[in-house]
């Protein structure tokens, strides 16, 4: 299989390069491991879109975050994820802390941030009643957002492929070889060939890297553990609340969800394994107890799941967007604010191998793309009617979310459809409310399994191996038969 | 199109409130059910054991809702079955949707909540560790096994002692599946003793009390599980991990009412049962509304789910006579290791011919008086030898008694060392 | 004499039961607080029996019903509980179903019918 491009890496890096470059006469094929896009950093983050205050002045970091920032709005409508500007308060605790949260906003302000002010603490209680007794000031960021990073991602994914990016999923790459006419990539599917390759493979992205450039990176996996409340806890925070960044990133913070949701966290611990996204007793613990810090009473409680994503920190804390070795672009260390920063490495990555290559343009590129029809955005006469055109709309599926049959049913025949309960799951929030699927697993397998014509023994939680079933009553009692 | 009596819920309290609804004189009422057959979570409970107090026999879980089914059938109250009930506003406009009839708003004089509850899950437990296929709540296993003929694993660590949890040991052990061993974070288990005896004891499954899940390993797929005695804070100790090698993880940690729709339109919830709280005829803060079974507080034996249902039916046929009224509620206070009470207020005026209260206990207690007094004068006394969480009690008060005392300030229970 | 200890299941007291044996029969319970633990351990210790649930296979449902639940229309001695598991494994029953119908008549040689305990269309 001959491509222009190769992308290794289906998060929302990777998704986000192949939108980009979807819009040129070059062929694009994106190599992925896992079985579905934003399945390793892009699907477990704070789901915030930065205001870009924080990275440093004068970083690439800093540049790609606020034109990110800049950008998401319009391209949410373009491609249809929510997303809701609902403004980030860094919350300053003591007058001590004072000169840091000035430096904060001159470091905004460098960066070109709109509309950055230190509020005090009047104003902000007003704006955020549950803030903490102890708050002296904030810093107001109103473009900082919230966005569904699964929807954000699959728009992304989905825009490429009616663009003509072809998608190779359950597919790991194993080795780069450099030939005459770009590179020979081996992947547990077969051989690949490209003229260029990039490199966006979260935390495996130094290993890609190194394999092929002179100069070395290094990547830690950063672990974050995150708390996702209940829908009963909406309003708890009307902004994403931070506290003070320290030395170990940007704390715990609490932020409102695009669905309702209060989310809070992430901790911030280096491991060594790039697929430790296990939880701890003692990260869960160490999140509940910074997590009280910007604002008070917070109802831990009514917490529906806990879970852990891994950050691609490189040493440097710099992201790495650039045509690394011949032919061979990077975008490497995309940690914090990488999500907030995808737009515009998109951008510019496509920028530079556009630069190099020289593609002319598509003229029938199409730069829009629709999500899935939640019924719940229509008025009741929209609705109705839908479901006397497709009764599968009348039918709720998932309780908790109200996610009805039809809504299942897009998320599977649609370009990069779902095929595991977890896909149904980040396309629909099936299953995602406060039962945590209890009771619509069993019917969304149902579903996967008469859609995909396969048997439901075969219906993942989220690809090979991960099987739901392991076999049907009393079938030992057979198997002990059929062997005498 | 307008109802009086608007019932949601198809399972046993929703069968067993349209059943004495009907019998009180309501003839315009409606069961609105979710999912495609009548039973609730019944169909699933395919164990024996339910209908001891009922029907002086020992039915499974489908033979019970059976005889409410044709008691619903024999009176031909209409119901709907596949539709889910998606908003309920405060002065009782139901809006209903299915794929027959689209979405549809019905008013209603009165509305019974009989929606039932859900099980507690891993994420509210926030358990530590991966979170790979084969993590199952009890009762979506159950609903596996018993309804679908599949197999959810073979090899079984449960956590919690439920009887869910328990039940589903024994199923799963009789269809060719591995019990490992059953952890309870608790010192006590939540189960019947009935339960411990015929479904671990039997198979030689063993129950660790003050045990929970500190780990659980498997990125795709559960491969393994630790297990930790936890200290009186209910926290690990370290040191006393154990592995154990499992392609499954049950739990079964509890179950909570399901009241979204019942807080969305503003029903007052009492945050001890999670469920309504309801005076003596069961009708929540809102006039008209009433609740029963599992939505309400949760029950341990489906008999008393019919009774308190058929009480609410009832009441919902009175109040569809007679309309609003005023009402002077007095709260029931409650002493000695009581955890709440249901019905939690009481306007004596409208107690029929007896009124039960049930309560639950918040720790085992042996050797027991539960005393019922009315503005101090002792009205009745029960002599309990053990009392534990797990187990719902009730004390029966009659309208005589209430007689007795006409201007009632206060109604007390106590729980006392006998 | 041999000794066999049990856990009463008659209420949530749970007392832990001593129960004396000569030759299989039984000499003497202790433990218990009430008549209903003598009775309960005396069955247990010399002819323990269950109820047995489960569910068959089943062909035909017109409401796509793979599985009918059943029961063993009376109590099993407990030994005979995996081979009355063992027989239901090869069990498909024909639908229409009706509750109390015969599924397995005399169940693994036992003498005890299992009943259907649903109606499947």
């Amino acid at each position: 299989m001959k491509y222009d491009v190769l992308i290794i890496g289906a998060g929302v890096t990777g998704c986000a390069v192949a939108r980009w470059l979807s819009q040129y006469d070059a062929s694009v094929c994106v190599l992925e491991k896992e079985e579905d896009v934003c399945c390793g950093t892009s699907k477990a983050n704070s789901a915030i879109l930065h205001a870009g205050f924080d990275a440093k002045h004068g970083t690439l970091m800093a540049k790609l975050n606020v034109r990110g920032s800049e950008m998401a709005e319009a391209l949410s409508k373009e491609l249809d994820f929510s997303y809701d500007r609902c403004g980030s308060l860094v919350v300053c605790l003591s007058e001590e802390d004072r000169p840091r949260l000035i430096a904060l906003y001159e470091n905004g302000v460098k960066n070109g941030v709109k509309g950055l002010e230190i509020i005090e603490r009047d104003r902000l209680i007003a704006m955020e009643p549950n803030v903490s007794d102890s708050a002296v000031a904030a810093l107001w960021a109103p473009t900082g957002a919230i966005v569904c990073p699964f929807e954000m991602t699959l728009a992304f994914a989905e825009n490429a492929a009616e663009n003509g990016t072809t998608f190779c999923f359950d597919t790991a790459v194993q080795s780069l070889v450099r030939t005459d006419a770009g590179w020979r990539v081996e992947t547990d599917r077969g051989v690949f060939e490209a003229k260029a390759i990039v490199n966006a493979a979260g935390v495996y992205a130094d290993v890609f890297h190194n394999a092929v450039c002179d100069k070395p990176i290094h990547i830690t996996p950063r672990r974050g553990d995150y708390c996702l409340l209940d829908h009963a806890a909406e309003g708890f925070v009307r902004h994403t609340v931070f506290q003070l960044p320290g030395i170990k990133g940007k704390g715990v913070l609490v932020s409102p969800t695009v669905h309702g949701n209060v989310i809070v966290g992430p901790t911030a611990i280096d491991v060594d394994d790039r697929e430790g996204t296990n939880t701890t007793a003692d990260g869960l613990n160490d999140l509940m107890q910074k997590a009280g810090m910007a604002v008070k009473n917070l109802p831990l409680r009514q917490t529906i799941t806990s879970f852990a994503g891994l950050r691609a920190h490189e040493d440097g804390h710099e992201f790495i967007v650039q045509e690394s070795a011949p032919d061979f672009f990077d975008c490497a260390g995309i940690e914090s604010p990488g999500l907030s920063s995808a737009p515009a490495i998109g951008e510019m990555a496509a920028g530079l191998l556009w630069e190099r290559y020289r593609w002319t343009k598509k003229p029938d590129w199409n730069p829009t793309r629709r999500g899935i029809l939640d019924p719940k955005t229509l008025s009741t006469e929209e609705w109705n009617a839908l479901i006397q055109k497709e009764p599968a709309y009348g039918q709720i599926i998932c309780r908790c979310e109200s996610v009805t049959e039809g809504e299942i049913l897009d998320a599977i025949r649609r370009p990069l459809g779902a095929r595991s309960l977890d896909g149904v799951k980040r396309r629909t929030r099936a299953g995602m409310g406060r039962c945590q699927a209890g009771f619509c697993s069993p019917r969304v397998m149902e579903i996967l399994s008469r859609e995909r014509n396969v048997p439901l023994s075969e219906i993942t939680k989220n690809g090979k191996g991960s099987e739901l079933i392991v076999g049907t009553a009393k079938d030992v009692y057979r198997e002990v038969r059929d062997e005498a | 199109m307008k109802h009086d009596l608007i019932i949601l819920g198809g399972g046993p309290a929703g069968l067993a409130a349209a059943i004495a609804a009907y019998d009180a004189g309501v003839r315009d009422l409606l069961i609105v059910e979710r999912d495609k057959e009548l039973g609730g979570i019944l169909n699933q409970c395919i164990h024996n054991g339910f209908g001891l107090h009922t029907f002086k026999e020992e039915l499974t879980g489908p033979e019970y809702a059976a005889r409410f089914i044709a008691g619903v059938r024999e009176r031909n109250i209409p119901y709907l079955l596949n539709t889910m009930a998606l908003h309920v506003s405060p002065d009782k406009v139901v809006t209903l949707m299915n794929r027959t009839d689209g979405i549809q708003t019905v008013e209603a004089k009165a509305i019974l909540l009989a929606m039932g509850c859900r099980e507690r899950s891993r994420g509210a437990l926030n358990i530590p560790g991966y979170r790979p296929a084969g993590i199952y709540s009890a009762g979506t296993a159950q609903r596996l096994v018993n309804m679908e003929g599949f197999l959810p694993g073979r090899e079984i660590v449960i956590l919690g002692s439920g009887d869910i949890g328990l039940i589903m040991a024994r199923r799963l052990t009789l269809e060719g599946a591995k019990v490992k061993v059953v952890a309870e974070l608790m010192p006590y288990s939540g189960g019947l003793k009935r339960n411990i005896v015929q479904c671990l004891d039997d198979y030689g499954i063993p129950l660790k009390l003050s045990h929970t899940v500190v780990d659980i390993r498997g990125r795709k797929r559960v491969e393994g599980v630790t297990i930790a005695a936890v200290d009186e804070r209910l926290k690990p100790i370290p040191g006393t991990e154990e592995d154990y090698d499992c392609d499954t993880l049950l739990l079964s940690c509890g179950l909570i009412p399901e009241n979204e729709l019942s807080r969305e339109m503003g029903v007052a919830i009492n945050p001890v049962t999670n469920g309504p709280r309801v005076n003596e005829s069961l009708e929540t803060s809102i006039p008209g509304v009433f609740a029963a079974g599992n939505v309400l507080h949760v029950h341990d034996l489906v008999d008393f789910v019919s009774e308190e249902a058929a009480a609410a039916g009832r009441a919902a046929a009175a109040y569809i006579a007679a309309g609003d009224a005023e009402r002077h509620e007095i709260p029931i206070r409650f002493e000695g290791g009581v955890r709440y009470t249901v019905p939690a207020t009481i306007d004596p005026a409208f107690v029929r011919d007896a009124l039960t209260v049930r309560f639950r206990v918040g720790s085992v207690m042996k050797n027991r008086v539960v005393r019922v007094l009315m503005d101090g004068e002792e009205v009745g006394k029960r002599r309990r030898q053990i009392m534990a969480p797990g187990e719902m009690e009730e004390v029966k008060l009659t309208r005589a008694q209430f007689d007795a005392h006409p201007a009632l300030g206060e109604l007390l229970i106590r729980i006392e060392e006998a | 004499m041999e000794t066999v200890q049990l856990i009463c299941i008659g209420c949530p007291m749970g007392c832990p039961m001593t129960v004396t044996m000569e030759n299989g029969v039984v000499t003497s319970v202790t433990g218990n607080t009430c008549k209903r633990g003598d009775v309960y351990a005396r069955k247990e210790v010399t002819a323990p029996t269950r109820i047995v649930t489960s569910t068959v296979r089943v062909s035909g449902s017109k409401t796509g019903a793979v599985t009918v639940p059943c029961k063993t229309k009376t109590d099993l001695p407990k030994g005979d509980i995996f081979r009355c598991m063992r027989a239901l494994a090869d069990v498909t029953a024909a639908a229409p179903i009706r509750i109390g119908d015969v599924l397995v008549p005399d169940v693994a040689g036992t003498g005890v019918d299992v009943i259907a305990t649903k109606d499947v269309e």
